[in-house]
């Protein structure tokens, strides 16, 4: 005779530490010498290569490439980080597959491109691995910029600033700085506390100090901070979780999945995080996924993402949707969430199935809801904003004097570390050229 | 499936097909040449024998490699001497073989010192094995050179036709004189041997080389005790050197009679094809068993067969086929017009060609075609050097086509049948007329 299940079903230690552990290892592990010798001789060192332009930071990937060729490997990891500081994460969450490795010519030529992902972690890993410093600061300017956020964008503006002979405050709202990069990203695709390594790295360029817990509230702290700095830097990111505006969204066991996957970041123990038996993701984008997987290799039963529109338009790419399918997630296209269903406790979650009057029913002990973030851009309104995010040029500057802003506050921000470095990176090139002519 | 017969006569000497190990580490002793036969080889040239008592090699580096980045072996360098092992040994050893393997080819590498008394000693005794031949050893670089033997004999081609001479004098079967590739020209020395009686030439034996040094020490590599001496290179990428030596014996009036056997760098039935085209009647292989084992023999005589019956071709019409193709540089037609043309479909956009071609040699070929990533040759420029072809990665992207009729855009001028020669150009001050 079955017994009655409790009600809700959410516990931690669904699987053993040692199963949890292997779920959670490195998802790509890194290449050995001879293999990256072999893959590096498989680019084809192209003229005006397109994965150069398809890389939003513009690494030069041939450049670089051929120094693993030559066994110049911090020659390499030096073509990597002078224009990609986080070159080491990107090789890590990058989704290469529609980047750099998208463009590569070698799809025309066999289907299957250079390894750029793998070979840029092979270069850069010894360089945090012995803290080579690889970058030096220019004569000082005696000018004080004020970054804010301690993110992918903020870093990179930070560090490029500092090089370029500035002296920098961070201002960061968590504990650790890194944003997504510590909060984030998938636990199995930076391991071994890789993000604080990086961090560690770029700030021991020197010049840069570091304030956590220092969240920006108001207009008018960035008044004040545009009075005491020369310059301002805003990577803030999006700090709010979208909500579904639907019946029952406020039912115990409906949660952010941002919220989820930085606590799992955080946790010293996998097995020690609640996991529900039955977990539902509601969300087509890497947070979508990235949760879902999550779950399931925490030993979730049931795992379905359900997203509103098809495949095509899953931000999610290829080759992360297939890792949800092949890691157990179901994933249900064309339907949206139009009730929670529960009590005090979600016990499920009915959709509308898109073109039809079906419904679609799934049981839930926990509901993850990954559609998107937004800015709570109210405070700082004096900086013209589009779809609640800040408008900035070319150089990511803001409408306001002496503030620039990027990564993923700003409009045409898209969730990347990578495009979040560059626009760092740009910010910081504009705000020395601005600094020096002042 | 019946295959083409490789069933090879080497001036008299008959193998079951034209592949024959070369003198070298592989034919240094009875064990190894047992193993050679049974995985199918046609014959060996044992490891050179000398005059007793025999020379001691090194207790060090032998060896040094030229790789790719997998470490697929391109080139190899080589400081062994010749047998360190006593003549007896290896006589005994040689009567063995030849009983055990009477449809193999086995023929005694010699290298003598420029005495005709040593010469009149030791080849009747070593012919008396039953060996089918003697390959003179006249061509390694290291070492024994130092001695006045190997190299030191083969760059100097009176050197070679007396040697010869006294070999041919003392032998009753075929000798053949293998040629050091370090000297100016391979003629004097193929020519020297001729006059001095052989009954063909083998080349090439290895070339003068240092294979880098080591980046630690700064020293050359490697070394033996701090210290390192230049070695003989082989491999695969000596092949050019050997093919066009060969070729030059194969097409000069004064040598074309004489029998070649090629060596260097054949690795597969490919590169035998090159040397039998070029002239040579059979080939030696060493390299490429030191680098992958005596099983190689399987590919090297099914693809030779396969191939030959594909062509419809004896071995013997097989040999010596490219050479009426061969010719001085001012014997080529200077009215014929070759331009490189771009498969679109085949292209995969790397910009190789486009990249090569303008930083290195006529700005021939586009990068960008109204606004798009597109590489097409300009005609108008190119030369048809053949540089794209070359390092375009997409085998048979890239090919040469001939203009037949109209006018070259590049030069303006009409496209003829009629042949122009250097040597009638009307540029050439030393033109030949009328």
């Amino acid at each position: 005779m079955a017994t009655q299940k409790p009600s809700p079903d959410i516990r931690s230690s669904r699987l053993g530490k040692s199963e949890i552990d292997r779920n959670f290892s490195d998802l790509h592990p890194p290449l050995s010498r001879p293999e990256a010798l072999i893959e590096a001789d498989r680019c084809y060192f192209c003229y005006d290569a397109p994965c150069i332009t398809a890389c939003p930071t513009g690494i030069d990937i041939p450049g670089f490439i051929q120094k693993i060729r030559s066994d110049n490997i911090q020659g390499s990891a030096h073509t990597i980080l002078s224009e990609n500081i986080m070159g080491g994460m990107c090789a890590r969450v990058c989704p290469t597959e529609v980047l750099c490795e998208e463009a590569c010519v070698r799809n025309l030529h066999e289907d299957k491109p250079v390894e750029i992902g793998l070979l840029q972690r092979y270069a850069t890993d010894p360089i945090f691995e012995q803290n080579n410093q690889l970058f030096e600061r220019a004569a000082s300017t005696g000018k004080k910029v004020a970054v804010v956020g301690g993110g992918p964008a903020g870093l990179s503006c930070a560090h490029r600033l500092a090089v370029l002979g500035h002296d920098v405050v961070v201002f960061n709202r968590d504990s650790k700085p890194g944003g997504l990069n510590e909060y984030g990203i998938a636990a199995y695709k930076t391991i071994n506390d890789f993000a604080q390594t990086e961090v560690d790295y770029i700030l021991s360029i020197g010049g840069i100090e570091l304030r956590n817990n220092s969240p920006l509230a108001s207009a008018a702290e960035l008044s004040d901070l545009c009075e005491e700095y020369d310059a301002v830097f805003l990577g803030v990111g999006l700090a709010l979780s979208n909500s579904l505006g639907i019946e029952g969204e406020d039912m115990t066991g409906v949660l952010n999945a941002i919220e989820y996957i930085a606590d799992l970041r955080q946790a010293e123990d996998k097995s020690k995080l609640p996991v529900g038996r039955n977990v539902v993701v509601i969300g087509g984008g890497m947070t979508a996924i990235d949760v879902a997987v999550q779950s399931k290799r925490l030993g979730a039963e049931q795992v379905h993402l359900v997203y509103r529109r098809g495949p095509e338009q899953m931000s999610a790419s290829v080759f992360e949707q297939t890792l949800a399918r092949t890691s157990g997630v179901a994933i249900h296209h064309w339907a949206s969430p139009e009730r929670i269903i529960g009590g005090d406790h979600v016990t499920g979650v009915e959709f509308r199935v898109e073109s039809s009057d079906d419904r679609l029913h799934l049981e839930a002990d926990i509901v993850f809801k990954a559609i998107g973030q937004n800015m709570n851009g109210d405070g700082l309104i004096s900086i013209a904003l589009e779809s609640g995010r800040f408008v900035v040029d070319a150089n990511q500057k803001t409408s306001m004097d002496k503030v620039w802003a990027g990564g993923d506050c700003v409009v045409g921000g898209d969730d990347l570390t990578v495009s979040a470095v560059q626009h760092g990176k740009i910010a910081a090139i504009d705000i020395d050229r601005h600094l020096r002519k002042v | 499936m019946i295959m083409a017969d490789l069933k090879t006569e080497f001036l008299g000497i008959s193998s079951p097909n034209p592949f024959w190990l070369a003198s070298a580490p592989p034919t240094d002793k009875a064990y190894n040449v047992n193993r050679a036969f049974e995985a199918g080889w046609g014959g060996a040239i044992w490891k050179t024998l000398g005059e007793d008592p025999h020379i001691v090699n090194v207790s060090g580096p032998r060896y040094s490699t030229l790789f790719s980045n997998d470490r697929r072996v391109i080139g190899f360098n080589n400081i062994e001497l010749i047998t360190d092992r006593p003549l007896q040994t290896n006589l005994d050893e040689l009567r063995q073989i030849k009983k055990d393997w009477p449809d193999r080819a086995l023929v005694a590498s010699i290298m003598l010192p420029m005495d005709e008394a040593s010469w009149a000693k030791y080849v009747p005794m070593i012919e008396d094995t039953g060996v089918d031949g003697f390959e003179l050893n006249f061509g390694c670089p290291h070492g024994m050179s130092e001695r006045g033997m190997g190299a030191a004999v083969g760059q100097v081609p009176e050197y070679i036709q007396m040697a010869t001479e006294w070999a041919k004098q003392a032998a009753s079967v075929p000798v053949i004189v293998k040629l050091t590739p370090n000297i100016a020209d391979i003629l004097p020395p193929a020519k020297a041997a001729q006059d001095g009686g052989a009954d063909a030439v083998s080349l090439i034996n290895t070339i003068n080389s240092i294979m880098r040094v080591d980046y630690d020490s700064l020293t050359m590599y490697p070394t033996t005790d701090g210290m390192g001496t230049h070695g003989g290179y082989c491999g695969e990428a000596v092949k050019p050197i050997a093919l066009n030596m060969v070729a030059e014996i194969a097409r000069s009036d004064a040598t074309r009679a004489l029998p070649i056997s090629g060596i260097g760098g054949i690795t597969n039935w490919r590169d035998a094809v090159d040397f039998f085209a070029l002239g040579a009647r059979n080939v030696q292989v060493c390299t490429a068993a030191m680098v992958y084992g005596f099983k190689i023999i399987d590919d090297l005589v099914d693809g030779l067969s396969t191939f030959l019956d594909q062509k419809q071709m004896t071995l013997d019409q097989l040999v010596g086929k490219a050479v009426p193709s061969v010719t001085d540089w001012q014997h080529l037609n200077l009215n014929y017009i070759e331009k490189a043309v771009i498969d679109q479909d085949l292209c995969i956009k790397c910009g190789r060609c486009h990249i090569a071609c303008e930083d290195t040699a006529h700005q021939a070929i586009t990068n960008m075609v109204d606004g798009e990533r597109r590489f097409e040759v300009i005609d108008e420029e190119c030369v048809g050097c053949n540089l794209c072809v070359s390092v375009c990665p997409v085998d048979g992207c890239i090919s040469m086509q001939q203009l037949t009729t109209g006018t070259d855009p590049r030069t303006g001028e009409p496209i003829t049948d009629e042949k122009l020669q250097w040597t009638g150009h009307p540029n050439n001050p030393m033109r030949k007329t009328g």
